[in-house]
């Protein structure tokens, strides 16, 4: 937790970042901050994905379908936090020359993902809709 | 990168590939904004919906803005490393983005 804040603390204090450690060859910093970029996108896709699931499933129950647009819009939102928080830890461990931090995002974003697809094939199997 | 004289391109094209990254985060940007507005429009009431699409559109505009600058910086020879903040920005720009798409979609 304590590391959390420190880390939160360093999005918004460059100059501390750049106190830490030796420069690396920029073209490192620049594959990093295109990781940072890649994972914005997926966030902005699952933003998206949550207005899509609103507009383009009206048979949805309300419920389901309010449900489900929040669920990606909340991923989305950690995402994109998460996004910037590992780009400065990739960042500082350049600088010192440590180990890239290992994180459990990957897996976690990547069960919810398929989670929500399976309930969606699970909603549509059974029928779940207001029905036409 | 040695010396002076090989500044003036990387072989690797680092920078333009980073350019690029952000071109494409600008466009999924753009997808997302035009699905924001069509829910936008959606909602009862004119002044609800001009507000809406007031906020997208300043949204999109900040996004564009933040990746504006850093194409700049990565297209001279020696591009400075990615400053907190022009991340922040783009970070804080996708999460206002869903914020306000659950506030809307209540």
């Amino acid at each position: 937790m304590i590391d959390f804040v420190k880390d939160v603390r360093l999005w918004f204090a460059p100059q501390r970042l750049r106190d830490e450690g030796d420069t690396p060859d920029y073209r490192f910093s620049l594959a990093n901050e295109r990781t940072f970029l890649a994972w914005i996108r997926t966030a902005l896709a699952l933003v998206g994905g949550g207005f899509a699931v609103d507009q383009f499933l009206p048979d949805l129950r309300w419920g389901v379908r309010v449900g489900m647009a929040l669920a990606l819009l909340a991923v989305g939102a950690a995402c994109a936090l998460r996004a910037v928080n590992h780009w400065v830890r990739c960042e500082r461990a350049m600088r010192r020359g440590e180990d890239l931090p290992l994180s459990r995002f990957p897996v976690v974003l990547s069960l919810g993902v398929g989670l929500v697809a399976v309930a969606m094939v699970v909603v549509v199997l059974l029928g779940w809709t207001t029905g036409r | 990168m040695s010396g002076p004289g090989a500044a003036s391109r990387d072989a690797g094209l680092q920078p333009e590939r980073t350019r690029l990254a952000w071109r494409r985060t600008t466009l999924a940007c753009s997808v997302a904004a035009v699905l924001a507005v069509r829910q936008a429009l959606h909602g009862s009431g004119s002044p609800l919906r001009v507000a809406g699409t007031a906020v997208i559109a300043l949204i999109w505009l900040a996004f564009l803005g933040v990746a504006h600058v850093r194409m700049r910086q990565l297209a001279t020879a020696r591009p400075p490393a990615l400053a907190p903040r022009v991340a922040l920005g783009a970070v804080l720009c996708t999460v206002a983005l869903a914020l306000f798409a659950m506030t809307v979609i209540f």
